[in-house]
């Protein structure tokens, strides 16, 4: 049985979500032992073993939420040493993506990024990757050493608990973070709330661009959001253009999203926005100009201005309702 | 202070890459090649500390065939220093794992107080060459920083997150990744493309490196390749003209959806 190891990463205490999608698909592979390291650590036991660990190895210590990737490179690497996994998979989260890089150089594995579907039988490998903006579909493997890494981006695979949750084993790590690993310290965490459903688990997904000529614009989408239950997103222009904070952003260096519905309002639809969105159910779009590339793979297309339609939209669905 | 930023020549990222299906590598015939737009904005942060302070040097490195010096005449010709091109045959098709390590060995020879990179590159979007840099030179690392102030021995940095942001800090030498909102990169005058031309570039070889052929490249990659096919692509719906009526008729649409 192969072994695979799943670093279960923490958000204030909870498991992210994106963990759970991956111990689901690695329950498929071999057996699983996720590692789950920060404040917290041990209550999140019964939870990983529903969706399929037979062992979590927690370390609840302060360190890894005060100092970036060094404590838990650290950790991990050490771990990796010792239990010698097939598999270290760890998801594609701005954390898990620096602690990945350093074990990558200090493990000196390969490493493959953004894996979409995964074959593991015996010592072969096979790895589903989507390249040049998710226009091919690339199998990879890696060569060489014990253990792979491999990054899976959130909404990969469809977290499911088991009809039977395993109880897992539950063992403490004892080893201790140095002084060296104590580096880049987190001095101030601020959350920027925003209302209504989060973007990433919304079924309606209302997302603005350039079309909107500016920033104040925004809460025409947010009104049509208030209006179908909906998260407001952004393309990276305008993101970049600080009209919206970066937990908006939707795409190749954003959020992946797949709601029921995505309306595009002034979007063009740059390859590394659709890269995000384009596993949505529907996709309407409203832009003025007619060969914007997203009317290529909208179900609605609008050809029109976007300051004039949302309004009229959020007007038309108030009255429906009543 | 010494500050080096790492570059990359890559194919103009508003159209679409393609695979070689002979090399099962980057389509770079026929394409159009530019310095990384990501890279601007730690070309862009590198110059504005050195406007804020006293003896700074900023040295542009990259990594890549030689057309990656287009890179470093850019960066240049923006107002850095003095480059340093990494080119070898040899480093043909070399993994993100690779490029770190080449990349670190090249740095380290600066003597950096402060190393800035992009998040990722805006080509293989791997994202894993900075932290591997850091953890080579044995580094703390600052990442997604859409703030960054370097004073005192030390820099803080705004990280963006899922949720917000974090204030990070560290002493210095520190490896800094920045984000597209941290400022607005200068377009490089006339003046600047005139002087990038007299400027110095290092031109290295992975030997020069300490590295062997068989450690780098397409020998060395643990990633290797199987096979690829186009990935399914959607097809175009109904594309209307908003005559007035288009709030209706997109509100029909999603009343059938069940929506609303």
């Amino acid at each position: 049985m192969s072994k695979i190891m799943v670093f279960a990463q923490l958000n204030g205490g909870q498991v992210q979500k994106v963990a759970l999608e991956i111990i689901t698909k690695a329950r498929s592979l071999g057996d699983v032992t996720a590692v789950v390291l920060g404040q917290g650590a041990a209550g999140q036991a019964a939870l990983l073993g529903q969706y399929g660990a037979s062992r979590v190895l927690v370390h609840d210590d302060t360190a890894y939420d005060q100092f970036l990737s060094e404590p838990a490179a650290d950790t991990l690497g050490t771990l990796v040493e010792t239990e010698k996994p097939d598999l270290l998979i760890v998801g594609t989260t701005y954390d898990g993506r620096d602690i990945a890089a350093r074990l990558n150089a200090r493990l000196d594995c390969g490493v493959i990024t953004d894996a979409y579907e995964i074959s593991l039988e015996g010592d072969n490998l096979k790895v589903q990757v989507p390249w040049y903006s998710a226009t091919t579909i690339v199998d990879v493997t890696l060569q060489g050493g014990i253990t792979r890494l491999l990054l899976v981006k959130p909404k990969s695979f469809a977290a499911e608990p088991l009809e039977q949750p395993l109880q897992p084993q539950v063992e403490q790590i004892s080893a201790a973070i140095s002084d060296s690993a104590r580096r880049a310290q987190v001095t101030e965490n601020v959350v920027q709330k925003s209302e209504g459903p989060r973007l990433e688990e919304a079924s309606v997904v209302i997302s603005g661009g350039r079309g909107l000529k500016q920033a104040e614009n925004f809460s025409l989408l947010n009104e049509l959001a208030g209006q179908v239950n909906g998260a407001v997103g952004a393309s990276r222009a305008v993101v970049d253009a600080g009209w919206v904070p970066y937990s908006y952003q939707v795409g190749q260096t954003g959020k992946t999203v797949k709601p029921s519905v995505y309306i595009a309002c002034g979007i063009s639809g740059a390859i590394q926005h659709t890269v995000g969105m384009k596993g949505a159910k529907y996709i309407v779009a409203i832009n003025t100009d007619p060969d914007a590339p997203i009317f290529k793979f909208a179900d609605l297309g609008v050809v029109g201005d976007v300051l004039k339609i949302v309004p009229a939209l959020t007007q038309e669905i108030k009255q429906r309702k009543g | 202070m010494n500050i080096v930023v790492c570059v990359k020549q890559v194919p103009e990222p508003t159209g679409t890459n393609r695979l070689d299906p002979a090399s099962l590598r980057i389509m770079r015939e026929g394409v159009d090649s530019v310095l990384d737009p990501a890279d601007e904005y730690s070309i862009e942060a590198a110059l504005q500390i050195a406007e804020s302070q006293p003896d700074v040097n900023i040295t542009v490195v990259s990594m890549g065939p030689e057309r990656a010096m287009e890179a470093i005449r850019r960066g240049l010709a923006m107002g850095a220093t003095k480059g340093v091109l990494i080119s070898d045959p040899a480093l043909a098709g070399s993994d993100a794992l690779t490029t770190a390590k080449v990349l670190a060995a090249a740095i380290k020879r600066e003597n950096p107080d402060l190393v800035l990179c992009a998040t990722e590159s805006s080509d293989a979007y791997t994202g894993m060459v900075p932290g591997g840099i850091a953890q080579h030179l044995k580094m703390p690392l600052l990442s997604y920083a859409k703030k960054l102030q370097v004073s005192g021995g030390k820099a803080s940095i705004e990280r963006q997150t899922e949720s917000g942001f974090q204030k990070v800090e560290a002493s210095l030498p520190v490896v800094v990744t920045v984000t597209g909102s941290i400022n607005t990169p200068r377009y490089p005058a006339l003046k600047g493309i005139v002087q990038a031309k007299k400027k110095p570039v290092d031109q290295l070889t992975a030997a020069d490196l300490g590295f062997s052929p068989d450690q780098v490249g397409e020998k060395g990659a643990k990633e290797k390749v199987l096979g690829w096919s186009p990935a399914e692509q959607r097809k175009a719906g109904t594309v209307i003209k908003d005559d007035g009526t288009a709030a209706v008729q997109i509100a029909d649409f999603l009343a059938k959806l069940k929506v609303i």
